[in-house]
């Protein structure tokens, strides 16, 4: 009787090993491989000193410089996921009310830019917007400018580049939460008076806010954590907060001080996804996985 | 048959005219980089060393038109002749790749291209040199002694490399919006003039920053008294420029597609540009920035072997045929090997063979600041 309770416990750790195995294996050991890295210095030739040095944190949490970059990559990251959110809404909202047979293909024409490479397609914008570019071009052969703009390597084009990376994604989430909106609440609200634009802000809107708030989670905390965007098209002063992680880790090949300042933006950003599961629950980003 | 009396039997065949350069260059691709795969060592090693086992090598390098010449005369005929696959890797810069080492296991990575004794003292200092066996690279003697002995001295009296080729980091403009006579008159200052805001580029690394910065301001970059005007000029700099490339194709498109109309830029990138036919002009300005790339082999590779095959690529005919494909003169003596009608005219040829014209990083002095100023740099860029 005995062994059979035992064995009863056992069981669910048994069935939970493979994953539990995977998730230490691939996530909480390579993290606790730099949480152990921050507390160690940087020597003078580039090797590591192995210790417990508090060194990084103090540089990291004291010095402006790093809360500055930390503030300027939200920014970026804030304006990239209102212009998601804003400019995302349409397309699925259109895509959600086309007739069933479009909408499989609509939807693949959304997955289409996750076949080619992020890099390209950042690079892309450079033979669009560059001085020789595609509207330079078309622009100066139909007389609207005289000599090419200087669009490209700026904050905005960095926005831009990601936007244009992290617009399927939002899209995608959107999508989700309002085809699972049921279509009669709308035609109800609209037979009990409401104007089309009113059923919409009263119902669609409110019922489709999960959605949205998924994928801003998600293009907040991707577009935090880029670092290709802003050197393929900013400027020289246009950096975020993982291109300093970057750089302390190869440029300066101070990877202690890397370790600290990629678990500063990691804690960050896992706060911010710890809120949103509080408040809206996570398994709505999983749905647009489905 | 042992490798040596092969690749003796190759040349002398070449030498006598029996085949041609194409096939030469073919077999001996083929040849070099056996001699990286299947010696000796190489069999203990194979469990260890990832890349080096038969079906494959690495060599990693700088990528474009210099990887390029490396594949072309080398690697690719090997792979072809063979089957054995060449992983020819490539890097942006040197803090990328060392980065990559530090992380990687001994003999993971065997060969590289390495820039200047800068990095060959910080790859001394990490302790990832190995000690190569100067009886078994007689070609070592027809070497640039003035390249061979900073790396020497590093290394107590050792070699870790081989000096391979060299170059400048100059100034490079289109000449469609500056003239010759403007960008002589101007030097390094032509970088800061805010006539081009805009139009300025600039390589975001912080050694090649802080050398312009230096002559901007009028010092000596191996001995920079006033650090605080060097930060001032950087950021003039920075504030004038529109884009830090990264690398070297990035410079040439920036050049190429009128982004940008000066900027430094290494002698055999703006030498492939001109060829192509773009009007660039390209000035090493006094106290313009010279380096030396060398054949590193890391700690943990398979020596005799490696060894033999530096020897072979040290090879007159090899080490001219890989020039004249990468556009930066070898580091073969003028005085000592004929270096034909080509290499005497790509920019940066020192047809004395003394390199005394050229100012290259004290790696003592730069190492030892190494630290502060990479990690000031980084916030000097970012408006700091």
């Amino acid at each position: 009787m005995a062994a059979d309770i035992a064995g009863a416990r056992r069981a669910p750790w048994m069935l939970l090993s493979p994953s539990l195995a995977t998730v230490g294996l691939l996530l909480i050991i390579p993290m606790l491989f730099i949480v152990v890295y921050s507390f160690w210095l940087r020597t003078a030739t580039g090797a590591d000193q192995v210790g417990f040095y508090l060194d990084n944190w103090i540089e990291v949490l004291g010095d402006r410089f790093y809360r500055d970059i930390l503030f300027q990559t939200f920014a970026i990251a804030f304006y990239t996921t209102v212009i998601c959110a804003l400019v995302g809404y349409i397309p699925a909202y259109f895509v959600a009310n086309t007739p069933m047979k479009s909408k499989a293909f609509l939807l693949l024409m959304l997955m289409l830019p996750f076949w080619i490479s992020y890099i390209i397609r950042t690079m892309s914008w450079i033979n669009i917007l560059g001085t020789s570019g595609a509207l330079n071009t078309v622009m100066l052969s139909i007389g609207i400018i005289d000599e090419p703009i200087q669009m490209l390597y700026n904050q905005t084009t960095v926005v831009l580049g990601l936007v244009h990376y992290l617009l399927p994604f939002m899209i995608l989430n959107v999508y989700v939460s309002l085809d699972g909106i049921d279509k009669n609440l709308t035609e109800a609200a609209q037979s009990l008076g409401c104007t089309g634009f009113q059923a919409f802000r009263e119902v669609t809107l409110p019922l489709s806010l999960p959605g949205l708030a998924a994928g801003s989670l998600l293009c907040f905390v991707l577009a935090a954590g880029t670092y290709i965007t802003p050197i393929v098209l900013g400027g020289p002063r246009d950096a975020m907060f993982a291109n300093l992680v970057f750089e302390a880790i190869v440029t300066q090949l101070n990877w202690p001080l890397g370790s600290a300042l990629s678990l500063v933006l990691l804690a960050l950003l896992g706060a911010l996804v710890v809120i949103y599961t509080r408040y809206l629950g996570i398994d709505q980003i999983a749905k647009s996985f489905k | 048959m042992d490798d040596t009396k092969r690749y003796e039997r190759l040349l002398n065949r070449y030498r006598d005219g029996d085949i041609s350069r194409r096939t030469f260059l073919t077999a001996l691709g083929a040849a070099g980089v056996v001699a990286g795969v299947t010696g000796g060592p190489m069999g203990m090693l194979a469990k260890n060393a990832r890349a080096a086992t038969p079906e494959q090598v690495r060599f990693d390098g700088w990528g474009g038109v210099v990887s390029e010449a490396f594949e072309k005369y080398a690697f690719a005929p090997y792979t072809q002749k063979t089957g054995i696959k060449v992983i020819s890797g490539t890097f942006g810069g040197a803090d990328e790749y060392i980065a990559r080492v530090k992380a990687g296991q001994p003999g993971e990575f065997n060969l590289a291209h390495l820039s200047g004794v800068f990095d060959y003292a910080r790859y001394h200092g990490l302790e990832l040199t190995s000690e190569l066996n100067e009886a078994n690279i007689p070609n070592l003697k027809n070497v640039i002694p003035t390249l061979i002995d900073p790396l020497r001295k590093i290394s107590g009296g050792t070699l870790s490399a081989v000096p391979y080729d060299y170059g400048t980091t100059g100034i490079a403009y289109n000449r469609k919006y500056i003239s010759d006579d403007e960008a002589k008159a101007k030097g390094a200052k032509l970088m800061v003039d805010e006539a081009y805001k805009g139009k300025i580029g600039g390589w975001g690394e912080w050694k090649t920053r802080i050398w312009y910065g230096a002559l901007q301001s009028d010092q000596d970059p191996n001995n920079i008294k006033d650090i605080d005007a060097v930060w001032d000029m950087i950021r003039s700099h920075r504030d004038l420029a529109l884009k830090y490339w990264s690398s070297g194709a990035e410079l040439m498109s920036l050049l190429a597609e009128e982004e940008i109309y000066v900027t430094e830029g290494w002698s055999g990138r703006i030498k492939a540009l001109q060829d192509q036919g773009h009007d660039i002009g390209y000035l090493d300005p006094a106290g313009g920035l010279g380096w030396q790339e060398c054949l590193f082999v890391l700690r943990g590779s398979p020596m005799a072997a490696c060894e033999e095959l530096l020897n072979f690529m040290l090879e007159p005919e090899v080490a001219i045929a890989v020039a004249e494909g990468q556009s930066y003169p070898p580091a073969l003596d003028p005085n000592k090997v004929d270096l034909g009608k080509i290499i005497p005219t790509l920019p940066a040829f020192d047809p004395k063979g003394t390199l005394a014209s050229l100012s290259f990083f004290d790696p003592a002095y730069w190492n030892e600041n190494e630290a502060d100023w990479s990690k000031t740099f980084s916030r000097v860029q970012r408006g700091y």
